[in-house]
C-alpha cells in the first residue's frame, strides 16, 4: 500500500493534466472493485463451503439436501471427524517431523551458505548450482532408490520396529531436509553476500575464528531472512504429502497431510465429516498466516524483490 | 508439493557493494579450515547422498528388472523398460498429453490470472490487503487438501456445483472428478485456484519494485495504461518473469497430489508423476518401469532447470 502511494502522488503532481486521468482513473476503479469482489467470492466459496457443511449434521443435510439453509447447526461432526480419524495423532506426526525437518535445514543451509558466499574457494559456485539444482528436481525422480534404499539400511529394531528406515520419522525427516537445503542455501547466500565484507575481514583482524564469524556476526545479521524461510519451511514441511506416503506404511506415523488422503476412504461418503476434517486441517496453517503472513509473503519472494 | 525458485536478480544486485575481495583462504589458521570443512562438509554429504546419488540410481534402475524384494534380484534389462513404456503401457500416453495440457492451462489461464490480480491490486486501491489475503489463502494449502475441498464443490449429489445447476440427484448429476471426460478440467481448475495466487504474490513484488519514473516517462510520451503495462512495466519485470516461467513449468511437470487423491491419477487423470509412483507403491512394484518413467521426467525437467540456472549463475562464475 505504501509504495502504491508514493507512485500515485509524484504523478498527479507531475501530470500536466491530472484532472481528467484522475476522474477516469476512480471510474476505473469501480468498475475493478466490481470485479475484485466476484472474483473474491469465487475463490471464497470452496472455503464457506466446506465450513458450511462440516457445521450441518447428516441427518438434516440427507432430509434437505447439502444445498439448503436451515435445520441446526453445531460442531458435533469436529468431534467425530477427531476422534474417528485420530486427527489428533496426524497432528502430533506433523509436528515430529517439521519442527526438526525445518530447524536442521535452515542450520545445514546457513552453515553452507556462510562458506559459499563469504569465502571463495574452488568450487564453491559449483556446489551452490548443484545444492540449488537438486531442489528443484521432481521429487518423483530420486523416489525408487531412497524407497530401496531405506528399505535395504538395517536399523536396530529397539531404534525402528521395521528393522529398517521405512516407516519411521527419521526417513520422512532426512529426505525432507536434504530437499530443502538447495532452496534455503541459495537463498541465504544471496542475503549473506549482500552484508559488507568488512564486517567479518574485521572479526577476522580481531582474531574470530570461522565458527565465532558465523555464529556470533553473520547469524546474527541474518534474522530476518531466517525468520522468513523458517516460516515458509514451516508450511512446506506441513503440507508436503510425498514423503511421508513413500515411506510411511501405518497410519499412525502418518503427518496430517498424507493422512487426509484416508478421509474419504474413512468416511466413504459422509461429506459433512471429510468437511470438518478438512477444516481442522487448515486452522493451523490459517494461524500460522494470521500471525506470519508477512514472514511468509517475504519468504515466497525472497530474492524475487529488493528487500 | 511446492516450487520455490528464487530469482536470479539477486546474485547481480548482491554482487555490487564492492569488487569482489573475499577473505582469502590463505589467511586461515588449520582449524579454520577445518571448521569451514565440517560446515560444507555436512550439508554437501546430506545432498549428495540423498539427491544426487539416488538421482543417479534412478537412471541405473531404469534399465534393470526388479521386484524390490531382494537386492540380488536385480537383473540387467537393457532398452526393455523404456521399450515397454513407449510401446505397451497404456496410460503412458495419455499421461504425457495431460501432463502437455495441464502446461497449457497454467501458462494460459492460471499464470495470466495471477498476474492479472497483481495487476489490479497493485492500483491503489482501497481493500487491497484484504483481496490480496483472500487470493493467497490457497496457497497456504496443502495440494491434497485443495483436492478434499473441491471434491466438497465436485460431488455428484453432495457437492455445490451440480445443486446449483439443478442436476444433482438426477439422471444429469455430473460427477466432476470422476468422469473422465472432464475430471481433468476439474483438477485444473483446482490446481488454478492454488496456483493464480502464488504467481500474485511474485507479481505484486515485482510490480512494487518498479521504478515510478518508468511509468511517469510513458505517461508524458502518451502511452496509454495497457501499452505502458506491456511494453515499460512488463519488460522491465524480467527476472520475476523468468522465475515465473520456472515455477509454471516445474510445476506442470510435478503436478501430482491433487490427481493422486482423488483417484491415484487413474481414469482420465493420468500423469507421469501420478504413473512413477503407481510402480513403485503397493503389491506388484516394478521399479524399473517406474525408474523408466522417473528418469523421462527428469530429462524433460532438465531444461526448465538448465536454463534457470544458467541464467542466474552466468554472471557468477
Amino acid at each position: 500500500m505504501s509504495s502504491s502511494n508514493t507512485l500515485v502522488t509524484p504523478d498527479h503532481i507531475a501530470n500536466p493534466i491530472p484532472a481528467e486521468t484522475r476522474g477516469r482513473a476512480k471510474t476505473r476503479h469501480t468498475g475493478t472493485h466490481l470485479l475484485l469482489i466476484a472474483l473474491a467470492v469465487m475463490w471464497l466459496i470452496p472455503l464457506l463451503w466446506t465450513l458450511y457443511t462440516a457445521l450441518r449434521p447428516k441427518a438434516e443435510t440427507d432430509k434437505y439436501g447439502y444445498f439448503s439453509v436451515g435445520g441446526t447447526y453445531n460442531f458435533d461432526n469436529f468431534s467425530n471427524a477427531w476422534e474417528q480419524a485420530g486427527l489428533g495423532t496426524y497432528f502430533v506426526n506433523s509436528v515430529i517431523i517439521t519442527v526438526p525437518t525445518v530447524l536442521l535445514t535452515l542450520l545445514f543451509a546457513s552453515m553452507m551458505a556462510f562458506a559459499v558466499s563469504r569465502f571463495s574457494w574452488r568450487f564453491n559456485i559449483t556446489l551452490l548450482i548443484m545444492f540449488t539444482a537438486g531442489n528443484l528436481l521432481p521429487p518423483q525422480v530420486l523416489a525408487a532408490p531412497l524407497f530401496s534404499i531405506f528399505k535395504f539400511i538395517p536399523l536396530p529394531l529397539s531404534i525402528s520396529d521395521s528393522g529398517n528406515f521405512l516407516n519411521t520419522y527419521y526417513s520422512v525427516i532426512m529426505v525432507n531436509t536434504a530437499f530443502q537445503i538447495g532452496f534455503c542455501t541459495f537463498v541465504l547466500s544471496n542475503y549473506m553476500k549482500a552484508l559488507p565484507q568488512e564486517l567479518t575481514e574485521a572479526a577476522l583482524v580481531d582474531g574470530a575464528g570461522v565458527w565465532k564469524q558465523y555464529y556470533s556476526i553473520v547469524m546474527p545479521l541474518c534474522r530476518p531472512a531466517l525468520a522468513a524461510l523458517g516460516t515458509l519451511e514451516v508450511i512446506f514441511i506441513y503440507n508436503e504429502f510425498f514423503w511421508p506416503l513413500l515411506f510411511i506404511q501405518s497410519g499412525n506415523r502418518l503427518p496430517i497431510t498424507t493422512g487426509i488422503k484416508n478421509l474419504q476412504g474413512q468416511f466413504l461418503n459422509d461429506y459433512n465429516l471429510i468437511a470438518a476434517g478438512a477444516t481442522f486441517t487448515i486452522i493451523p496453517t490459517l494461524i500460522i498466516y494470521l500471525l506470519l503472513q508477512r514472514h511468509f509473503v517475504a519468504g515466497l519472494t525472497l530474492g524475487a524483490s529488493k528487500g | 508439493m511446492s516450487t520455490q525458485v528464487a530469482s536470479p536478480a539477486a546474485p547481480a544486485r548482491a554482487k555490487q557493494p564492492a569488487p569482489r575481495r573475499r577473505g582469502g583462504s590463505h589467511k586461515l589458521s588449520k582449524g579454520d579450515k577445518g571448521v569451514l570443512a565440517v560446515m560444507v562438509g555436512i550439508p554437501t554429504l546430506i545432498v549428495l547422498l540423498l539427491v544426487w546419488i539416488p538421482m543417479l540410481l534412478s537412471i541405473a534402475l531404469s534399465f534393470t528388472k526388479w521386484n524390490a524384494l531382494a537386492l540380488s534380484d536385480i537383473k540387467p534389462a537393457g532398452l526393455s523398460n523404456y521399450d515397454f513404456v513407449l510401446n505397451n503401457y497404456p496410460p503412458f500416453w495419455p499421461a504425457v498429453e495431460h501432463n502437455i495440457i495441464w502446461l497449457l492451462f497454467l501458462a494460459v489461464v492460471a499464470t495470466p490470472l495471477g498476474l492479472f490480480l497483481a495487476v489490479l491490486l497493485d492500483q491503489n486501491i482501497r481493500g487491497s490487503r484484504i483481496y490480496q489475503s483472500v487470493f493467497f489463502t490457497p496457497v497456504m494449502l496443502s495440494l491434497p487438501l485443495v483436492a478434499i475441498i473441491w471434491q466438497l464443490m465436485y460431488a455428484r449429489n453432495e457437492g455445490l456445483i451440480n445443486n446449483v445447476l439443478g442436476t444433482a440427484n438426477g439422471p444429469n448429476a455430473i460427477d466432476w472428478f470422476g468422469d473422465s471426460s472432464v475430471n481433468l478440467w476439474a483438477a485444473l481448475i483446482a490446481a488454478t485456484w492454488r496456483h493464480a495466487g502464488y504467481i500474485m504474490v511474485l507479481y505484486l513484488a515485482g510490480l512494487k519494485g518498479i521504478d515510478p519514473s518508468l511509468r511517469e516517462a510513458a505517461a508524458i510520451d502518451g502511452a496509454s495504461s495497457s501499452q505502458t503495462f506491456f511494453r515499460v512495466v512488463f519488460p522491465s519485470m524480467r527476472p520475476i518473469n523468468i522465475v515465473v516461467i520456472v515455477i509454471t513449468i516445474i510445476e506442470a511437470l510435478r503436478a501430482f497430489d491433487i490427481v493422486y487423491v482423488i483417484n491415484r491419477g487413474t481414469n482420465g487423470l493420468e500423469l507421469i508423476g501420478a504413473l512413477v509412483v503407481q510402480n513403485l507403491v503397493g503389491e506388484g512394484q516394478v521399479i524399473g518401469v517406474g525408474s523408466a518413467l522417473a528418469v523421462m521426467l527428469l530429462v524433460v525437467s532438465l531444461v526448465p532447470i538448465t536454463f534457470y540456472l544458467a541464467r542466474t549463475f552466468r554472471r557468477e562464475d
